[in-house]
């Protein structure tokens, strides 16, 4: 990687917002003239990270770094970039034509080049002929090329865009989203794209960062996210998928749903759990079972627009969603295959919850900051400092917060076929995995219960 | 029941205690005490130097005092509306807490207090007052229109090259201006107006025009009187005309 290649350079950097972390040691460059997506949920920080870029904030740790200089404490107005915001942020008392000559007067750009550079740029966001309106009287989407060509008229090194498109409808945000695109290839700048909406991201970018709870989760290209994503949270928010867990047998051999499949996967030891992504559309279904490498029972079938989307629950008692362009009756049999490049072999981040505590007794631990009953475990006596392990399907989860002595937030659901795997974040920020049949919404209140025998405690 | 007729109510009170006393001053200021019309009672308006001289008083102090309520009251309200500095709505509301204490006594506890510090009653004790009194109703409008004020137009600002004094020069005060207007509304005319305030802080050395149609009345002269607050009235309509017309749509700084 050439370094002049690459204009900014995020380093170990991590913002805070009292007790929540919202950035977690990020580390990312941005290279000249590419298309860069900050991707993810509500609340991930995507926001947080393009405003450091900005300048609006300032990091609590880590540089950042422009052009190989570091910008941290150089106020928003010195840095060479400029921003298109959320909700555009038109001056209300200025015109179109003042509005956007605002960047260009401060800097004492002459008269008459102002006004070359402002018509210029009105023609280039197709709205020739508006420079004296008022920005009131102005559609969203008018508001938002105005936005645009408010930012670039000042030829800025990078343009921030904080979720552009998010206020305009389908229709619009489509056509915006091709303009866009056109836009950045004919200036040539760097865009830095804040979005929640993976199509756009999948749509726009040449590269794309996905964000979570604000730890990067993958860097690629959008082909690179959607074929091999390298988590299960992408894989779920990246598209359609069905997210089920398998085992390694050997190399380019792998089993899932009750079958063992060939796959292009190699290097992760033998016999090793791991999660398995197959896009809806990747499963191929038929009327026969010559062929198929598993049959199923179609549970529904809904039609989409440009195909139909099918329920098919496995002769294993797996639920798997199909996306095809015929339809298969509600009933039937239907035999099934997967090309082995369809399947997407993740290593599992963690098999089993495993809990720091420290024992208040012989029988009582102290872990996700309250006291559970644990089992009496030769060698470890009172005050003991140990690593509980609870696996995923043992963590009961209970309606009322009161019955069990910690209880937490659903953050996170992944349905993998036959269970639900949640992540549990409990009030202190301890993170809970579990398994269940059971349906929970994210966001509910559940409370933690461990069985004293489903815990295996080893001295940490 | 029709919903329009909901507005009856309202409509009754209307006219018995706005329209009708309207009507009544315009009568009264028209007339001469025997039955005729007479336009005498405006023309000493014009020819009394004791009334018109008290009228520029009055216009002078209210301007004086509408200029220093604006010098003190934008900071403040500018400080009240930043959520680093501020960080509660109860702060704000400390603010008008002195207007729940009747202002007649607050007036006479100011006199008091200049009157045990040996400072002699005035001029300048007169604009003090007059700014005590009515500096909440400069400060809440402003800290109006700056609170709901959204963030990102100074972002917006300075994300273009201004720094944060230009950004206030050229976004934030041009954008408030609606705020300060309502404010300066609110105590321009009732400086005009006021009596007590005058009396009291000025030991009724300075007279100013309320105090003058207080008088009329006081000496039972109706007529001259309804002429006086007649001519109050018409000015009162053009500086809320005025206003209305450069405030355009999205002022929305009064509070009352």
């Amino acid at each position: 990687m050439n370094r002049d290649d690459i204009i900014i350079n995020i380093e170990h950097v991590s913002k805070s917002f009292g007790d929540k972390k919202v950035l977690d040691d990020i580390n990312l460059y941005v290279k000249k003239g590419e298309f860069i997506t900050f991707l993810g949920p509500s609340g991930c920080g995507k926001t947080t990270l393009l405003r450091l870029i900005a300048g609006f904030l300032d990091a609590d740790s880590g540089t950042i770094t422009m052009e190989g200089k570091d910008i941290d404490g150089i106020p928003p107005y010195m840095r060479p970039l400029n921003t298109v915001f959320q909700r555009y942020a038109l001056f209300p008392h200025l015109d179109v034509y003042d509005n956007i000559a605002f960047g260009l007067k401060l800097n004492n750009v002459p008269e008459d080049e102002i006004e070359a550079r402002v018509m210029k740029v009105l023609k280039l966001v197709s709205m020739n002929d508006y420079e004296d309106r008022d920005v009131n009287s102005l559609s969203g989407g008018q508001q938002q090329r105005i936005a645009i060509a408010r930012a670039i008229v000042n030829r800025p090194k990078v343009l921030l865009l904080d979720e552009p498109l998010a206020a305009l409808d389908l229709k619009m945000r489509k056509d915006m989203q091709i303009e866009l695109k056109e836009m950045h290839k004919k200036l040539g700048i760097t865009f830095i794209y804040v979005t929640h909406d993976q199509e756009e991201a999948l749509t726009l970018s040449d590269t794309i960062v996905v964000l979570n709870e604000g730890r990067i989760q993958q860097i690629g290209t959008p082909t690179d996210i959607y074929n091999e994503p390298q988590n299960e949270f992408v894989a779920d928010f990246i598209g359609e998928s069905n997210i089920l867990n398998g085992t390694m047998i050997a190399d380019k051999k792998v089993s899932f749903i009750g079958h063992e499949f060939e796959c292009v996967d190699e290097g992760f030891g033998e016999n090793v759990p791991v999660d398995v992504v197959v896009r809806p559309e990747d499963i191929y279904i038929m009327n026969q079972l010559k062929g198929a490498q598993f049959s199923g029972e179609v549970k529904s079938c809904i039609f989409k627009g440009v195909h139909y989307e099918m329920t098919v629950e496995t002769d294993n008692g797996f639920e798997l969603m199909i996306q095809d362009y015929n339809a298969f009756e509600v009933g039937s049999t239907v035999g099934m295959f997967v090309k082995p490049v369809d399947i997407q072999v993740m290593k599992k981040a963690c098999t089993a919850n495993v809990f720091k505590g420290v024992m208040t007794s012989l029988n009582t631990v102290e872990i996700l900051g309250c006291e559970y009953e644990c089992p009496e475990t030769p060698g470890i006596s009172k005050d003991d400092e140990v690593n509980v392990e609870v696996d995923f399907d043992k963590v009961d989860l209970l309606d009322n917060k009161d019955d069990a002595p910690q209880f937490g937030n659903v953050s996170f659901i992944l349905y993998k076929g036959d269970r639900y795997h949640l992540t549990i974040v409990t009030p202190e920020g301890y993170h809970v995995l579990a398994d269940t049949h059971d349906v929970w919404d994210k966001n509910d209140i559940v409370g933690i219960k461990i069985l004293p025998q489903d815990m295996k405690i080893t001295k940490a | 029941m029709k919903r329009s007729s909901w507005a009856i109510p309202y409509s009754i009170f209307l006219m018995l205690f706005v329209v009708l006393p309207l009507v009544l001053v315009a009568v009264y200021a028209f007339s001469d005490g025997h039955g005729g019309v007479t336009i005498s009672n405006l023309t000493t308006f014009f020819t009394d130097p004791k009334i018109i001289g008290s009228f520029l008083v009055s216009l002078e102090v209210a301007l004086e005092n509408t200029l220093i309520c604006i010098l003190i009251g934008y900071p403040v309200a500018y400080i009240l509306a930043d959520k680093k500095y501020n960080k509660s709505a109860t702060t704000a509301m400390l603010f008008i807490a002195p207007m729940a204490i009747n202002a007649l006594m607050r007036t006479m506890a100011t006199a008091e207090i200049f009157n045990m510090a040996g400072i002699p009653l005035g001029k300048g004790t007169l604009i003090f007052g007059m700014v005590y009194d009515y500096l909440p109703f400069m400060i809440f409008p402003i800290y109006n229109v700056l609170d709901k004020m959204d963030k990102s137009y100074v972002e917006a600002a300075q994300d273009l090259g201004a720094s944060p004094m230009t950004a206030f020069r050229k976004v934030t005060l041009p954008l408030s201006l609606p705020g300060v207007l309502s404010g300066a509304m609110m105590v321009f005319m009732p400086t005009v107006s006021t009596f007590a305030v005058s009396e009291i802080l000025t030991n009724n050395r300075i007279m100013l025009f309320g105090s003058v149609i207080n008088e009329q009345f006081n000496n039972l002269m109706w007529n001259q009187g309804a002429a006086l607050s007649f001519v109050m009235l018409i000015i009162i309509g053009i500086t809320m005309f005025v206003g209305n017309d450069s405030k355009e749509e999205d002022a929305g700084g009064l509070v009352l």
